[in-house]
Parts: C-alpha cells; sequence; structure tokens
C-alpha cells in the first residue's frame, strides 16, 4: 500500500481539526450547543458508512434504522436491566446487530436494484413496530433514564472515565463520538482498500460475472452486509447512551432514508463521502433553525438543487477530484 | 365474514389506485417515486380546498386534483428527474431526487395548508343495510365504485390508446421501443404525469372518508412499496393484485388478531419478508424487475 505524504498530512489536519480546532472554536464562541450536533453528525456518520459499504457491493440500503435502534435496545436494555458496563455493550450491541443481520440478510440479499430497497426501507418499520409489541422493550414508553456511561478502568488505571463524575460530559461526549468515527472509517478504508474489498467493486460491477470467475458472491454479500450492520449498531448504541433514553420511534424511516441521503449526497464512490455527506445534510438542517417555519421549505429546495447540479455527490466536485481524488 | 370481504375490496381499490401510478412511474423511468404518499396528500388537500372553501360540487374538487398533480408530475418529470437521470451515473441518484421532492412536497403542504386535520363533509348519506351482514355507508360504496371505475378507465388507457400501447412498450423493452420510434421523453413525462395524477384522484375520493393531514404522506408510501412487491415492480397486474391483497389482509387482519393488540403490519410485514424470500420478484414480476 503507498503511504504518501500529502495523505498523512490531510490526516494531521484532519485530526487538529476535530480535537483541537473544533473544541477551541466552540469554547471561544461559546456555541456549546454545537457539541451536540457535532456528536450526532459524528455518530449518525458511522451509520452512513455502514450504508455506504452495501452501496458498495451494489445495493441500495434503506434499513440502516432497523440496526441502529436493535443496537440503542441492546445497549439499554444490557445496562438497565442486567447492570453491564456501557462500553462492553457497545461491541455486544453490534454483534448482536451483525448477527441479526446474517439472519436476515441471506434471504433479504438474493434481491436486488428496487426490491432491495424496498424490502430494507420495510425492514425498518417491522422493527419500529416490534419494539412497540415486545415486552421487553417496554412498548411506546421506552426505556428512559439510562444511566451515563460508567468508568471504564484496566488493571487499575482508569482508561475512561464516569461520566457522571465529570464537569463537562458534552466535550467527553465529541471526543467518544468523534474518536469512534475515526476508528470506523479506518476500518472501512482498510476494508475497502483490501482483497476484499476489490471483490466487493467486482459485486458492484457484474455480480453474475463475478460469480462465474469463481468469486463466493453469497458469503461476501452477507460479510459485507453485517459489517454494516455492525456501524448501525454501535451508533445506535451510542446516540441512545447520550440520549439516555430509546424509544420505538428514536430510528424510523425517515433516518433509514436520510442515511441514504448522506451517502448520495458525499458520493457514492468516495470512503468519506458519508462523512462529508451527514455533515452537509445534519449541520444545514441545523443551521436552517432560525429559518422557522420555512426551514424545510429551504432545505429541500437546497437539497434538490443541490442534487441537480452535483448528481454524483459533493466529492465529484473538480477541486476533490485531481489524481488521487479516489481513495 | 362479508363484511370482512366486502372491507378488504373497498379498501383494495383504494390502495391499487395508489400502487398503479407508483408502478407506472416505476417501469418507464426505474425511478422509486418517494414522493408518491405526499403527492396522494396534496391531492386531498386540494380536493378540500375546493370543496370546503371554495364550495364547488365535489367531483370539480375531484377533476381539479386530478389535473393539478398532472401537470406537476410533467413538470417534476421534465425539469428534475430528466436532468439527472442524464447527469448521473449510477442509477439510483434518482432515489436522492424523489426523498428531496417528497421533504419539498411536504414542506409546500404544510406552508400552504397547514398542519390541521381536513375532512370533507359527506357527499351522500344514509347506510346500506344487508341484514346486519353487510353494513355500510351509501358514501363509502360511491368511493369504492368510483375507485373501481378510474382502475378500469386505466386499463383500458393503457391496453387500447396509442399513449398507452407506448408506455407498455417503453416499459418493457426501452431501446426496442425508441427504434420503433417512441419518442421516450414526451412518454416518460405523460406516464409520470398519469402516476401522479393517480395519486392525486385516490387523494380526492379518500379526503371525503378518513381525511387528510400532513403525516400521511410517508405512511402511504409505505403501503404502497408494499403493495408493488406483493405484485412485482413495474407490472400493472401486479399493482392491482398487491393493492387487493394488502386491503383483504389489513381488512382480515384487523378482525381477527385484534385480541392480540396492534399486530395487524407486523404481522403483515413478516410474512411479506417470508414471500419474498421466497418468490423474490414478487406474483407477477419478472425476475431482478
Amino acid at each position: 500500500m503507498m503511504i504518501n505524504a500529502k495523505k498523512i498530512a490531510g490526516l494531521v489536519v484532519f485530526l487538529c481539526i476535530l480535537f483541537v480546532a473544533v473544541p477551541s472554536i466552540i469554547a471561544v464562541t461559546g456555541r456549546w450547543d454545537f457539541y451536540y450536533t457535532l456528536t450526532s453528525v459524528a455518530l449518525l456518520s458511522i451509520a452512513s458508512a455502514g450504508v455506504w459499504l452495501t452501496f458498495y457491493i451494489g445495493r441500495i440500503n434503506i434499513g440502516q434504522g432497523a440496526y441502529a435502534l436493535a443496537g440503542g435496545y441492546v445497549s439499554a436494555v444490557l445496562v438497565t436491566k442486567m447492570d453491564v458496563n456501557f462500553w462492553f455493550t457497545i461491541p455486544l450491541a453490534g454483534m448482536f446487530c451483525a448477527l441479526l443481520s446474517v439472519l436476515i440478510g441471506m434471504p433479504i440479499l438474493r434481491l436486488r436494484g428496487v426490491y432491495f430497497a424496498m424490502v430494507t426501507l420495510v425492514l425498518t418499520e417491522v422493527m419500529r413496530l416490534a419494539a412497540l409489541a415486545l415486552s421487553i422493550t417496554n412498548g411506546a414508553k421506552g426505556i428512559t433514564s439510562i444511566p451515563l456511561p460508567q468508568e471504564l478502568s484496566m488493571f487499575g488505571y482508569t482508561l475512561i472515565p464516569d461520566f457522571g463524575t465529570l464537569e463537562n460530559p458534552k466535550l467527553a461526549f465529541y471526543f467518544m463520538a468523534v474518536t469512534l468515527m475515526l476508528i470506523c472509517y479506518a476500518v472501512l478504508w482498510r476494508v475497502v482498500n483490501s482483497r476484499l474489498g476489490h471483490l466487493c467493486r467486482s459485486l458492484q460491477q457484474n455480480e453474475e460475472l463475478s460469480a462465474s470467475i469463481g468469486v463466493n458472491t453469497s458469503y461476501l454479500r452477507v460479510l459485507a452486509y453485517s459489517i454494516s450492520s455492525f456501524f448501525g449498531g454501535i451508533s445506535g448504541a451510542m446516540f441512545v447512551a447520550i440520549s439516555q433514553s430509546v424509544y420505538p420511534s428514536s430510528f424510523q424511516v425517515t433516518d433509514s432514508v436520510n442515511f441514504m441521503l448522506n451517502c448520495f449526497l458525499g458520493g457514492l464512490g468516495y470512503v468519506f463521502g458519508p462523512m462529508l455527506g451527514t455533515l452537509v445534510l445534519y449541520f444545514g438542517w441545523d443551521l436552517l433553525f432560525t429559518a422557522g417555519r420555512y426551514q424545510l421549505l429551504i432545505y429541500s429546495t437546497l437539497l434538490i438543487a443541490l442534487i441537480l447540479m452535483l448528481p454524483n455527490g459533493i466529492l465529484s466536485m473538480g477541486i476533490f477530484n485531481k489524481k488521487d481524488g479516489r481513495s | 365474514m362479508e363484511q370482512i370481504l366486502v372491507n378488504g375490496i373497498y379498501l383494495g381499490a383504494q390502495y391499487a389506485l395508489i400502487a398503479l401510478g407508483l408502478t407506472l412511474i416505476f417501469s418507464l423511468m426505474n425511478v422509486l417515486n418517494f414522493a408518491h404518499g405526499q403527492m396522494y396528500v396534496f391531492g386531498g388537500f386540494v380536493t378540500y380546498t375546493v370543496v370546503v372553501q371554495w364550495e364547488l360540487p365535489f367531483i370539480v374538487g375531484l377533476f381539479v386534483s386530478c389535473v393539478t398533480l398532472a401537470v406537476m408530475g410533467a413538470l417534476i418529470e421534465k425539469f428534475l428527474f430528466r436532468p439527472v437521470i442524464k447527469k448521473s451515473k449510477r442509477e439510483e441518484s434518482t432515489m436522492l431526487l424523489a426523498a428531496g421532492i417528497a421533504f419539498f412536497l411536504d414542506a409546500v403542504i404544510l406552508l400552504i395548508f397547514g398542519e390541521k386535520q381536513r375532512g370533507v363533509p359527506k357527499i351522500i348519506d344514509g347506510v346500506f343495510n344487508w341484514d346486519w351482514r353487510i353494513v355500510m355507508p351509501y358514501d363509502r360504496i360511491l368511493i369504492g365504485v368510483l375507485a373501481i371505475g378510474m382502475i378500469v378507465a386505466f386499463i383500458v388507457f393503457m391496453q387500447y390508446s396509442k399513449s398507452g400501447r407506448a408506455m407498455r412498450a417503453l416499459a418493457q423493452d426501452k431501446v426496442a421501443a425508441q427504434l420503433m420510434g417512441v419518442d421516450v421523453d414526451r412518454y416518460s413525462m405523460i406516464g409520470f404525469a398519469l402516476g401522479a395524477m393517480l395519486a392525486g384522484g385516490v387523494g380526492g375520493l379518500l379526503v371525503t372518508i378518513t381525511g387528510i393531514n400532513l403525516g400521511m404522506g410517508g405512511p402511504t408510501s409505505i403501503k404502497a412499496f408494499l403493495m408493488i412487491m406483493i405484485g412485482g415492480a413495474g407490472v400493472i397486474s401486479g399493482a392491482i393484485a398487491g393493492g387487493f391483497i394488502l386491503g383483504m389482509m389489513e381488512s382480515i387482519g384487523l378482525t381477527a388478531l385484534s385480541a392480540y393488540g396492534d399486530i395487524t403490519y407486523l404481522v403483515i410485514f413478516a410474512s411479506l419478508m417470508l414471500f419474498l424470500a421466497l418468490r423474490p420478484q414478487g406474483l407477477m414480476g419478472k425476475p431482478w424487475g
């Protein structure tokens, strides 16, 4: 793998922006509410990264909300009913969603194109209705007053302090979410630039052809879908920890559609597309709050205008698209 | 039992009309129209405005809402979908556009018509009662008959008119149809307008019974997706079958499962997923649409 100086420089700048520039700008301007917005962007972009991976194997996934909801409930139930440390529930929620997605994915991944898109859309609704009907999820009342993340220590050293004792949990949540986002995108980047990624690309271009030269397409499909759902699960679990509550309506069809829109908007050919797409969509929506009742009108008009001008995503714009634009 | 069947047919006729528009648009342009539910709500509000606020007869309202939606559909196709389809690398980009239009219509409905639930007074009074086995208000019967009439008119149009034939040819094979001299741009526009018009028509019909509000758009779209998945996307007979099947399942489910709480739709969704695992292209669809 070629590692060039330019990419490293870009990464360092990006890290500095995330961990130094953003907190100091917020401290100077006093807009503390931006922490919540940015934390949400980071978490939602993890879920969008999962959706992007299913796009990468040529499937339109509008069901990420289902896994985010499932992950959120797994974490909430483990923390409140079984007293598990929150930090262990994140991987558990991810694993649960990955297993669930293997079960669900095996039949439905045979579908293609619009059919898969519609089934996954329905899946979001199924999950919401299941959360309403089951008893462990507490129905429409949801699970509320979930405690803040506890201390995580190893061999007597405190790795992560108890969030309840911190004077500024918002900042802690921000750092936590951003770190998780970085890890997830590093994993995604590694997956895409590996043998697995090349195989996925062959699936995207022509499934029959790649099957005919010996690629185990059904295994790959399920694998990519379960990684995608893992991302959805951990993002949901984190989100629940921040809002300290989870309801069947925490992640709905609109959220699933938004995850998909994030990927489209950022650009389907670029690993960091979903991150940028989430930032633009979520932040744009938040900034337009001042427009009051015209918020949705302006937002949707801008969205349509953006699609008309850049149907292949923001990252397909000229300035990003020099020789090494495709990462 | 008879009551359940009649309810199912009545619901199914409405649903089939919604699904027909969606499937027509899909078969012609390969666009999954997320905004279909919003178009339906828009049609309902137009009818409400004409009938209640301008105090014109119901049939005028229905007509106005059909025309408004047809014009809107044609404009959306010409100025939004056509350029995006031409420019984008992947066909799916139109989904983003469709979702954007859904948001946009939501915003427009909110600004023009407000967020209140609206309804139109009953067109005709009285209840049809056959020995307490079938009890059905007359206005529901009228709406059901109107909906079935519209479905029949649509089928006749698609089967025997020149435009209908051209659209069916386009849906079957775009390139071959083009070689035979079918103007793709023109018939895509007509098809989109027709699909939107059907959505507006159902909106106009249903506003007399269930009323209409802003939040109905999204769930209606999901139901329409369900129906065309049952029947097979892009197939007209499939959409009608899907509509009636969903109507019937809802009608039976609401009666049979009422003891277990509000789980009708959970059961419908779950059985649909099982069904699609066995037959991915739906009842009548072509494999891989």
